[in-house]
This record gives C-alpha cells, sequence and structure tokens, in this order.
C-alpha cells in the first residue's frame, strides 16, 4: 500500500503541471490570435482602395 | 452508426484492464499523457506531407502564416487520434502495441480523451480558416470527422477494407497544406494524396501480416484475420502495382523534378521487389505469440513482411523530402508531359 500522504502530493504536482500546461496552451493561443489578427489586418489596410 | 453495448465492451477487456478503476485511483495523470493522447510520430509524418503540399503549392505566404497552418494540421491530426483513443480503448487494452496508451493503461478517464479531441478539433479548424482560408479549414473538419467517425467508429470494427478507405484520412493532409497556402486543392495536389492513399494499404497490411494474432485477439477485422494471410499478400503486391506508376505521375505533371524522379524510380523498383518477396513468402502463415512488444520482433516467415513495412515508410519520406527539397530550391519539374491549368 502506498503512502496517502505522498499519494496526495502526486496528484497535486501532477494537477500542477497540467494546469501549468493549460495556461501555456491558451496564453500561446492569445499571442496566435492577435498576432494573425495584426497580419491579415495589416495586409488589407495596406491594400486598401485609396 | 451503432456504437457496441457498454456492458460487452467492459466484459470482453483482459484482467488487466478490469483493474482500470484502481489504477486509476493510484496514478495522477501528466501533461505528457495528454500529448500521448495526441500520437505524436503519427502526427509527425502528418506534418511532414502537409508541409511538402503547403511547399508544393508554390504561392507566396507570410512564413508565420505557413507555421499557423502547419500547426493546425498538426493539432487536428492529434484531436483525431484522442478521439480514436477515447473510442477504441475496448480495443487498445487488448493489443499488445496499444494496450500502454493512456486511455486503457488507466492513466487518463475516456471523457477526458473525448473532451480534448472535441476541444481541439473545433480550436484548430476555427484557427486555419480564420488565419489562412475556409477551403483548408473545410478539408481540416473533414479529414478529421472522417478519420474519428467514419473510420474509427464504423469501418474499424466492421470491414476488412477498413484501412483502405480510412486511408483517405491519412492521406489528405498534404491537399490541406496546398489549400491553406493557396486557397485552391488543383489536381497535383490530389496526386499526392492519391499517392498516401494507394501507399497505407501495402504499409498497413503488411504491419498486421505480422500483428494479425493480436487484431484477432481484439476482434478487429484487418485483412488477414478475415480473408488470410495468403490473400493478404496477394492484396499487398496488387496495391504496389498501382501505387509505382502514380508515384511517377508527378514528374509528368509539372510537380516533381529530377531527384523526384529518380527516387520515385529507384525505390519504386525496391518496393516492388520486396512486395514481389512477400508474395512469395509465407509471411502471416506462422501461428504463436510473437517473443516482446517491439514492432519489428517477428516470427519466422514474417521477415519479408516487416522488410515491406520499414521500406514503405522511407520511400513515402524521401518521395516528399524530394518534392520538398526541389522546391525549397527552386528547381524546374520536367513536365514530361503538355501543362495542363487544372494540375496547378
Amino acid at each position: 500500500m502506498s503512502d496517502p500522504k505522498s499519494e496526495s502530493e502526486a496528484f497535486a504536482r501532477a494537477r500542477r503541471g497540467r494546469n501549468i500546461a493549460i495556461a501555456l496552451g491558451l496564453v500561446a493561443f492569445v499571442i496566435i490570435v492577435f498576432l494573425v489578427t495584426v497580419l491579415r489586418l495589416g495586409a488589407n489596410v495596406a491594400n486598401r482602395p485609396l | 452508426m451503432r456504437r457496441p453495448r457498454l456492458e460487452g465492451r467492459i466484459a470482453r477487456l483482459p484482467p488487466m484492464t478490469r483493474s482500470t478503476a484502481e489504477v486509476r485511483e493510484r496514478t495522477p495523470a501528466l501533461w505528457s499523457d495528454y500529448v500521448q493522447l495526441l500520437k505524436p510520430r503519427v502526427m509527425s509524418l502528418v506534418v511532414f506531407t502537409a508541409f511538402t503540399g503547403l511547399v508544393c503549392a508554390n504561392t507566396p505566404i507570410h512564413p508565420f502564416l505557413a507555421a499557423i497552418a502547419v500547426l493546425c494540421i498538426a493539432v487536428g491530426a492529434g484531436a483525431s487520434g484522442a478521439l480514436n483513443m477515447w473510442y477504441d480503448a475496448d480495443i487498445d487494452a487488448q493489443m499488445r502495441r496499444t494496450r500502454g496508451r493512456p486511455v486503457p493503461a488507466g492513466k487518463i478517464q475516456g471523457a477526458d480523451a473525448l473532451a480534448l479531441g472535441i476541444t481541439l478539433s473545433l480550436f484548430s479548424v476555427m484557427l486555419m480558416g480564420m488565419a489562412l482560408n475556409w477551403l483548408a479549414a473545410g478539408l481540416l473538419a473533414f479529414t478529421i470527422v472522417f478519420y474519428a467517425v467514419v473510420y474509427t467508429m464504423w469501418l474499424k470494427r466492421s470491414t476488412a477494407q477498413n484501412i483502405v478507405i480510412g486511408g483517405l484520412a491519412g492521406a489528405l493532409p498534404p491537399a490541406i497544406g496546398w489549400a491553406a497556402a493557396s486557397g485552391t486543392a488543383p489536381a497535383n495536389a490530389w496526386l499526392l494524396v492519391l499517392i498516401i492513399f494507394l501507399w497505407t494499404p501495402p504499409h498497413f497490411w503488411a504491419l498486421s501480416l505480422y500483428t494479425s494474432e493480436d487484431y484477432a485477439k481484439a476482434g478487429v477485422p484487418m485483412m488477414p484475420v478475415v480473408k488470410g494471410a495468403a490473400s493478404t499478400r496477394r492484396q499487398i503486391f496488387g496495391y504496389s502495382l498501382a501505387l509505382i506508376p502514380v508515384c511517377l505521375a508527378p514528374a509528368f505533371t509539372g510537380l516533381g523534378g529530377p531527384i523526384y524522379l529518380a527516387v520515385a524510380a529507384i525505390g519504386g523498383v525496391f518496393f516492388l521487389l520486396l512486395a514481389w518477396r512477400v508474395l512469395r513468402s509465407h509471411a502471416g502463415e506462422a501461428r504463436g505469440e510473437r517473443n516482446d512488444d517491439g514492432l519489428y520482433d517477428v516470427k519466422a516467415g514474417s521477415k519479408d513482411a516487416r522488410n515491406l513495412f520499414a521500406f514503405s515508410i522511407l520511400y513515402l519520406t524521401l518521395l516528399f523530402a524530394a518534392l520538398l527539397a526541389e522546391h525549397a530550391m527552386g528547381m524546374s519539374p520536367l513536365e514530361l508531359l503538355p501543362p495542363l491549368e487544372l494540375l496547378r
């Protein structure tokens, strides 16, 4: 039988790792959407009829 | 579409997975287990072929948007892998090659794999549509649905032609990459799709010739299980005969250059030779368990199938690498046929 205390610590560590991975994924997604918007918007602004 | 009843699915699980709940209580899911759900090795081949399609389109595209296109295709492929692992956990638990996957091993709950698969599918398709174009997004969505629903939920358990038809999902990435770059999917893009589509049966059946006992045990109607080894070897040779001319075709349609033609021709001869040796062998007929879990651990008589399986991966990689190199270097294609507008 494993020690319940060390087991709960292992779970907490694993949960923290997952949370950090999700946070990094969301931050990356926000940055990607921002850069894509700038690129696409920028190209359309440059090509607009004057 | 009817999913087999849950009771039946649980009853068929081997003892190892009946204690899944117990394992789940003891083993916390790490973020790396979720990465495993995305089938990173399959993803790498998808990324490579999609990137080749994107480069072959010969359309100027911002490098960042090109990277986003490849990322979306990779994440979409990963999402379909997660959906596949959610649905196939009962089959995976019974096969040596797959029983260590996160869901059958009890590290991740099936519902979590399903949620991850759906979330990533939606994100990848939406981002592809917004950042590139909706043709590429539509093709990506079709690929995910085709793999997760048509192949995984329907074909895989119901017909020996499962990997032939289902192979379309694995074949589509070059067309998605091409569409992402140019907004169109001309005949040359579909020629790349056809190459992978015809490559899939000899590749997978060569593997299944020496892993067919696993598939039989899991009740998956792979060709060697349903039609027998001799029929499978004949069909491998037949598909190989069809594959090689198609692999040579890009040199005639303004897509491949001299390097490509040399790789396709020389590799094609080797491919046919190995397929011929499989045809003449007794691959898939030996009985008994394999010694360990390795893909390359084969029973006597199946070495020819193993050789074809290994070479098929090398051949496809070299074909696409040759195209990629030629287009990256700006090398002119051969155009052994008069140029046709629909090919571009």
